[in-house]
């Protein structure tokens, strides 16, 4: 979940290429087809050939058994009904934060905003850990209010802790695009329609919503859909009773084995992931047919106004201050007594768990110290940056300028998005079934996920450069290399430094294919942390927050670096 | 009908209106003639109801209007850039204030019909409002506000947005419509011409105060100051130091004048000087005879435009004058002009 969901901030950025789009010189007409050479021979091997093996294996007359298909309809069911539940909820949150970004002006009000932004880039590990952290039966909670004493709303089931998770995650969703869709509402029109003697209510019944309706769909959409493909979240927050679409692959997959109706499930959920995809894209196309953008905010003035804008602003900086900083406290918090410690236990402040990272332990769930799993992260992701930015380039080159044929291809590059992480995994496993011991594979699959966003942030830097600096440098004498040199490559390093910083951290983050294609001995980061989660004792649930905690800063500092990259005028979604 | 009374307001810290006063009658149109950002918009707005004076009251019919909404006040509003709602045809549209006031349908689609046939869109009902052109978008919203029969029409730059056949055309509907339906209107504008045209009365804007208020006539004839004078562009302004027996010396020569205010000697005063009523001075052979006339400017021509019935010339001075003849650039003229004392 946390990895398919950014690309929405980006596929609107094709629209904004400039008049001066073309290929550039070096490229001639008839050699373009060799930048596709790559891209598409990697998309063949790592996309569309395990999707072929997946369809045919799902397809099977024996696959199609009234058990499996009873059993796909009844996972299919509690996904829907988890999803909409999910959505919902975001929506009881998020409508009256739109409406308080989009009208009201307080102090760190951008501020506020920002951090809504920031669980939307953050691995689905990190999340589910700092969800964990508080309302766990490990969390802070649990310490600071004994089940005896305290309600029930401060100890919430796994059930209502995903739910929650899904709010936290998909908030900015509704904000960003309902709040955006509000801010650039012509404010004549409300008052027109009071001058016509429309009372407050019937403006906004008449007039607002029917204006709002197409964004609002479209947002709920993209959060339902978010929802409909959870994994991460689900299965750290829940365990395999809940069994979503995406939990139940990968039970089917690592748990109970049984391909066949793990890939009936992964065809069910790509089909029902292309329907979502499609609505949305129609109702996203009609929610942009905007009007005049407003920039004035008001200051609450009445008692009423007031009261909304300081609940809201509370509610808001409670609701995500408090997971992401539970985070650090409990990795540094010693709240309970280590595996086998027996005597005094020494609670409060410690760097036990961050220590611990380090040492090798005899009957560790590791072979090795457990920080090689951030080293192993790190190696994964460098890996994913080169892989991603050799295929991504050529492509982005070629969609610069797309002839018609391309125009065709050009979803077809985007289409892994489409498909969730674990039926990648899964895709994967049935394919190169004996490659699976070596580390090499992981990279890959990383590649698959993070390609479409570093080719969706180079294709409008690169069209963004006109043909005529590249003429007038080869009319100067400059050869196609030393044009790329001089006029491309010092143009596009920021955009490229974006590019490399979105491939590292999704290939950070990652968490559903990895989950089912990871060797032990070669642990990622969020790996290591489901692993510590699922192991009892206070040492192993400290060690979880520390890594979590790790990842998170990690990610923190490329969200930053990225927005410091981007394009200065490239909007947001 | 209307009075406005004493209205203050402030806008970020600095004044926007400061005590702004005037009635309209009915029937009666009053144009707001100022420049752009000199806070006519924000008064429509107040008297709308749509924002809050820092001071001052709104009266119709001698009732105070502060505590009344805005969507009970029955003014009418149209805006610069139309403000149709783009969920609703043309129908849909004009009907919208008629809906909210709870009226029966078969009177709602009469008056509809009826505010259409008005505006000359008769037959366009159904279509959708973004596929209109400006000009017919305007029409609409004018359809709009006057399908409710509303007390008061207010104008927020209607035609601003409109090319200039179309915005003379529309104008003078607009001068009929208000005519026939005898509804009270403010009228707000930067264009003068445009004021010119539709007012009965016209008040002008100028740091935060309505500084010149009376009928186009008056306004155009007596403009007070020299900067209704520049703002209208009535012609040159010269300024000079007064002398006594209403004479006023400026560089251009001396001048005599007369002015209604009392001056004494040595006093700045602006001088008015209309480019229409000027004509060429025979050149005499002798030219010590014409330093000592006044009211003759002298000077070198630079540049002859030729105008319906005349020519503009332009002199090296600076000056501008309309002459039925045409003389030649290089030429040096003499002009005999009248000129007003501008307070």
């Amino acid at each position: 979940m946390g990895i398919g969901k950014n690309v929405h901030k980006y596929t609107g950025r094709q629209e904004r290429i400039g008049l001066f789009t073309c290929v550039p010189v070096y490229f001639s007409t008839n050699s373009r087809f060799l930048l596709w050479v790559l891209p598409l021979i990697f998309l063949i091997i790592a996309f569309f050939y395990p999707l072929s093996r997946i369809l045919a294996l799902s397809f099977d007359p024996s696959t199609l058994t009234s058990s499996n298909l009873l059993l796909a309809f009844r996972v299919l069911l509690f996904t829907f009904y988890q999803a909409t539940l999910s959505t919902l909820l975001t929506l009881l949150l998020g409508l009256p934060s739109a409406y308080l970004f989009a009208r009201y002006d307080f102090r760190g009000r951008s501020i506020l905003r920002a951090l809504t932004a920031v669980p939307f880039m953050l691995p689905t590990v990190v999340v589910a850990s700092s969800f964990n952290a508080i309302f766990g039966t490990r969390g802070l909670f649990s310490f600071l209010f004994p089940l005896s004493q305290a309600s029930s709303i401060l100890h919430p089931s796994p059930f209502t802790l995903i739910l929650l998770a899904h709010v936290f995650y998909n908030t900015t969703i509704i904000i960003r695009i309902v709040g955006n869709a509000l801010s650039s509402l012509d404010p004549k029109l409300e008052q027109a329609a009071r001058s016509l003697g429309a009372d407050p209510f019937r403006v906004w019944w008449n007039v607002t919503f029917p204006l709002l309706r197409p964004s609002l769909f479209a947002a709920s959409l993209l959060v339902f859909l978010f929802d409909f493909t959870s994994f991460g979240v689900i299965l750290l927050l829940g365990g395999s009773q809940f069994a979503t679409l995406e939990v139940e692959i990968y039970l089917r997959v690592l748990k109970l084995p049984n391909l066949p109706l793990a890939a009936l499930l992964s065809v069910i959920q790509l089909i029902c992931t292309i329907i979502f995809s499609i609505i949305y894209t129609r109702f996203a196309s009609r929610s942009t047919i905007q009007l005049a953008p407003r920039s004035t905010f008001i200051k609450a003035k009445t008692t009423k106004q007031k009261l909304f804008v300081t609940i809201f602003c509370l509610l808001l900086s409670a609701f995500f201050i408090l997971p992401l900083s539970s985070l650090p406290f409990r990795s540094l918090f010693r709240l309970e007594a280590d595996r086998g410690q027996r005597g005094e236990v020494q609670y409060g402040v410690t760097t036990d768990y961050y220590k611990e990272l380090f040492v090798n332990r005899r009957g560790s769930i590791f072979y090795v110290p457990p920080i090689r799993a951030t080293a192993n992260s790190l190696g994964y992701a460098g890996a994913t940056v080169i892989i991603s930015l050799l295929l991504g380039f050529p492509a982005a080159f070629a969609l610069a300028k797309p002839t018609r044929l391309e125009r065709i291809l050009d979803p077809l590059i985007m289409l892994p998005l489409g498909s969730s992480a674990v039926m990648l995994g899964l895709g994967f496993i049935i394919s190169f079934g004996k490659w699976l011991t070596s580390p090499f594979l992981v990279p890959f699959a990383h590649t698959l996920v993070a390609l479409p966003f570093v080719i969706r942030t180079l294709q409008p830097a690169i069209a963004s450069i006109p043909q005529c600096l590249r003429q007038a440098a080869s009319s100067l004498g400059a050869s196609p290399w030393e044009v790329w040199k001089n006029i491309d490559l010092p143009i596009l390093r920021r955009a490229t430094l974006a590019a490399a910083t979105f491939a590292f951290t999704i290939s950070l983050g990652e968490f559903g294919a990895t989950l089912l294609i990871s060797r032990p001995e070669y642990p990622t980061i969020p790996i290591a942390i489901e692993r510590f989660l699922s192991q009892p004792g206070g040492l192993n649930y400290g060690q979880a927050m520390a890594m979590a905690t790790i990842l998170m800063v990690l990610t923190l500092i490329s969200i930053l670096l990225i927005e410091k990259f981007r394009l200065p005028n490239s909007g947001e979604f | 009908m209307l009075e406005v009374q004493h209205i203050f307001k402030t806008y970020e810290g600095k004044p926007l209106l400061n005590d702004i006063s005037f009635k309209v009658d009915l029937g009666e149109t009053v144009c707001l003639l100022g420049a752009s950002g000199s806070g006519k918009s924000t008064l429509l707005r107040i008297i709308a109801g749509l924002e809050d004076a820092d001071s001052g009251s709104i009266l119709f019919n001698r009732a105070d209007l502060t505590p009344t909404p805005p969507h009970l006040r029955d003014f009418g509003l149209v805006f610069q850039d139309y403000a149709l709602f783009p969920h609703l045809d043309v129908n849909e549209n004009v009907a919208f204030g008629l809906k909210m006031r709870r009226l029966p349908q078969d009177e709602i689609s009469r008056r509809v019909a009826d505010a259409l046939e008005m505006v000359n869109l008769a037959g366009f009902g159904h279509r959708r409002v973004t596929g209109l052109s400006g000009g017919e978008q305007q029409r609409v919203a004018l359809a709009r506000a006057l399908a409710t029969r509303p007390r008061l029409l207010m104008f927020d730059e209607p035609l601003g947005a409109l090319d200039r056949t179309l915005r003379e055309d529309l104008l003078n509907e607009l001068r009929s419509i208000l005519h026939q339906t005898n509804i009270p209107a403010i009228y707000v504008t930067h264009d003068q011409e445009e004021a010119f045209t539709i007012a009965d009365r016209i008040l002008i804007l100028h740091d935060c105060r309505i500084i010149r208020e009376g009928t186009p006539a008056d306004v155009w004839e007596n403009p007070g100051s020299s900067f209704v004078s520049g703002f209208l562009g009535l012609g040159n302004i010269i300024g000079g130091i007064y002398l006594d027996a209403s004479q006023v010396e400026t560089k251009f020569g001396r001048f005599s004048v007369h002015c209604e205010h009392e001056h004494s000697k040595g006093d700045n005063v602006a001088l008015l000087a209309r480019p229409r009523d000027s004509r060429t001075e025979r050149s005499e052979p002798n030219g010590e005879r014409s330093r000592s006339v006044v009211n003759v400017i002298s000077g070198v021509v630079t540049d002859v435009i030729f105008q319906p019935e005349r020519f503009r010339i332009t002199l090296d001075n600076g000056l501008y004058f309309y002459l039925p003849n045409a003389p030649k650039v290089g030429e040096k003229i003499e002009v005999r002009v009248k000129v007003e004392c501008l307070a």
